[in-house]
C-alpha cells in the first residue's frame, strides 16, 4: 500500500514539476488526437450531413454500417492500418509505419464513423423540424445544409468532443501501428501500458492522472455546450 | 413603390394527392384570385393542410398542376409565405429569425434591419427582438412567424391553423395582423376550425371533405346556408364521419349492437 501512495507523490511531482519526459508523451498524445479529430471532422461532418439530407439508394444499408463502425474494435483498426502500411503492404512505399502519420490515420478511422453518426442524427431531426418552414422560405438545399449546421453547432460540438475522447482514451490502434516507440510514436496510453509492465508505476500514475483530467475536462465541456445552447437558443 | 407583377390567379388544374395506396386529394379543380380571404372549412382529415401545401409548393401533385397564371416566367416562391400551425423557430434571436428570411428572398442587407424592425412592432413585439426565438412563449412564437411573414411583403399568405392552441389575446393579435395583411393587399388562404375567425376573416369559403370540395361559396352566403348537406351537417356541429347515404345519425343502429 506504502508503495502505492509512494508512486502517487512520486506522480504528482512529475506533473507539477512539469517533468520533460511526461510533457513530451502528452503533448505527442495530444497532436495526434487533435490531428485526428480535425481530420475526421472534415470528413465525417459533411458524410453525416449528406446521410442526413439526401435520399438515394443503399442509404439506410449506409447509416446502419456508419452506426456499426462507431464501435470499431480499435486492435482491428490497428491491424488494417499496419497491413497497409507495412512494407509489404499497398501503402508500403510511403514509409509511414511507426509514425505519428500512420498513428493520426489509424485515429481517423475510428474517430470519422462517430462524428459522421452523431452529425447524422444531430441534423436529421433538425432538418425534420426546419424542412416546410426552410422551403417555404425558399432555402435551397445548400442553403438550408448551412442553416442545419450553424444552428446545431453547439451540439454538433459535443460530438467532436465524443470523438476526441475516443481518439484520446484509445490504445490498440496506436499501439500497433505506432510500436510505442521512446521519443517517437509513445503517448499515454502507450505508455501507461508499458511502464505498468515495467514496474515504474510513477510515470504510469502520472500520466493517468492527466488522461482523465482530459477525459473528465471533454466532459464539462461538452456538459457547458449543451447548457449554452440551452441558454442562447433554447434548443 | 412599384409592385413587381401579381402572382396571382392561383390555378389547380384536376389536382389529385396519392402518396400512398390512398387518394387524400381528389380531382381538385380551383382558382384563386384577388386580395380576398380564402378560408378552408372541413372536418379533421378532409385535406386542409394538404391542399395548403400543394398550393404553396411543400408537396407536389400525384396528378393535376398547379399554375400561378400571372407569375409569367418569374419565381412565384419569393411571393408568398406560410404560417404553420406550429411555429418553426430558428435557434437564434427573434430579430435574426426575420432577418433570416429576408436574406433567403434576396432582400439586401443595407434594407434588412429597417424591415426586421418595421415588422416585429407590427406584431408587438419590439421589446423581444433581442431574446432568442425558441424561448419565446408558444403564442409569441406564432406572432413572430406573423411578423417573419409580413416582412417578406408576400403577395399570397398561406395560413394553417395559425390559431389552433393560441389563448384568447394571442388569436385576437394573429387575426389583427391578418386584417393588416388583407388592408395590404394580402391574398389570404388559410385554414381554420374556429367557425367564428372564418365568419370574422373569410370573404370566400372553400368545404373540403375527403379530399374533395364539396362547396365553394361567399362567406355570407355559406353561412347563411351552406347548400351542401355536409356542410350543412358541419356547420350545425355534427360529427361527419358517417357517409354521405348515412346521413341520417346511425345512432340506432349503433345502439342495437352496442
Amino acid at each position: 500500500m506504502n508503495d502505492i501512495w509512494a508512486a502517487l507523490g512520486a506522480a504528482i511531482t512529475l506533473i507539477t514539476g512539469f517533468d520533460s519526459g511526461l510533457a513530451e508523451i502528452v503533448g505527442l498524445s495530444l497532436r495526434v488526437s487533435l490531428g485526428a479529430v480535425v481530420i475526421a471532422t472534415v470528413i465525417g461532418l459533411p458524410i453525416g450531413a449528406a446521410l442526413a439530407l439526401f435520399h438515394f439508394p443503399g442509404r439506410k444499408s449506409l447509416i446502419i454500417l456508419v452506426n456499426a463502425l462507431m464501435g470499431l474494435p480499435p486492435v482491428v483498426v490497428g491491424l488494417v492500418v499496419y497491413l497497409m502500411l507495412s512494407r509489404a503492404g499497398p501503402f508500403g512505399v510511403f514509409g509511414l509505419l511507426f509514425t505519428p502519420t500512420a498513428m493520426i490515420i489509424a485515429q481517423v478511422l475510428l474517430v470519422t464513423p462517430i462524428i459522421a453518426a452523431l452529425t447524422r442524427q444531430v441534423i436529421e431531426s433538425l432538418w425534420e423540424e426546419y424542412d416546410e418552414q426552410l422551403r417555404s422560405l425558399g432555402a435551397s438545399t445548400f442553403q438550408s445544409l448551412r442553416t442545419l449546421l450553424w444552428d446545431a453547432r453547439f451540439i454538433l460540438s459535443t460530438a467532436v468532443l465524443a470523438g476526441f475522447g475516443r481518439a484520446s482514451a484509445e490504445v490498440g490502434a496506436v499501439m500497433i501501428v505506432g510500436g510505442n516507440i521512446d521519443h517517437v510514436t509513445r503517448v499515454m496510453t502507450t505508455a501507461i501500458a508499458l511502464e505498468v509492465s515495467k514496474g515504474d508505476l510513477p510515470l504510469a500514475l502520472g500520466l493517468g492522472i492527466v488522461l482523465v483530467t482530459l477525459s473528465v475536462s471533454v466532459n464539462a465541456a461538452a456538459a457547458w455546450l449543451k447548457e449554452l445552447a440551452q441558454k442562447r437558443q433554447g434548443a | 413603390m412599384t409592385q413587381p407583377p401579381a402572382i396571382l390567379p392561383l390555378e389547380l388544374n384536376n389536382v389529385s394527392f396519392k402518396p400512398g395506396q390512398k387518394k387524400l386529394l381528389k380531382e381538385i379543380c380551383l382558382t384563386l384570385e384577388g386580395d380576398r380571404a380564402t378560408i378552408i372549412l372541413g372536418p379533421n382529415g378532409a385535406g386542409k393542410s394538404l391542399l395548403l401545401r400543394i398550393c404553396h409548393g411543400l408537396l407536389a401533385p400525384s396528378e393535376g398542376e398547379v399554375t400561378w397564371q400571372g407569375a409569367d416566367g418569374a419565381d412565384p416562391k419569393l411571393r408568398q409565405a406560410m404560417v404553420f400551425q406550429r411555429p418553426v423557430m430558428l435557434r437564434r434571436t427573434a430579430g435574426a429569425n426575420i432577418d433570416y428570411a429576408l436574406k433567403l428572398h434576396g432582400v439586401p442587407a443595407s434594407e434588412r434591419p429597417d424591415r426586421v424592425i418595421e415588422a416585429i412592432k407590427m406584431i408587438g413585439l419590439g421589446r423581444l427582438i433581442d431574446q432568442p426565438a425558441r424561448l419565446l412563449s408558444f403564442g409569441e412564437q406564432q406572432r413572430l412567424a406573423i411578423a417573419r411573414a409580413w416582412a417578406l411583403r408576400p403577395q399570397v399568405l398561406f395560413l394553417d391553423e395559425p390559431t389552433a392552441s393560441l389563448d384568447p389575446t394571442a388569436t385576437y393579435s394573429i387575426e389583427e395582423a391578418i386584417q393588416a395583411f388583407k388592408a395590404a393587399g394580402t391574398k389570404i388562404i388559410m385554414t381554420t376550425h374556429d367557425l367564428g375567425q372564418a365568419k370574422r376573416l373569410g370573404d370566400d369559403i372553400l368545404f373540403l371533405h375527403r379530399g374533395r370540395i364539396l362547396e365553394r361559396a361567399e362567406a355570407d352566403a355559406f353561412f347563411a346556408g351552406p347548400k351542401n348537406d355536409l356542410a350543412q351537417a358541419f356547420l350545425k356541429g355534427d360529427l361527419l364521419w358517417w357517409k354521405r347515404k348515412e346521413l341520417d345519425p346511425p345512432t340506432d343502429r349503433h345502439q342495437g349492437e352496442g
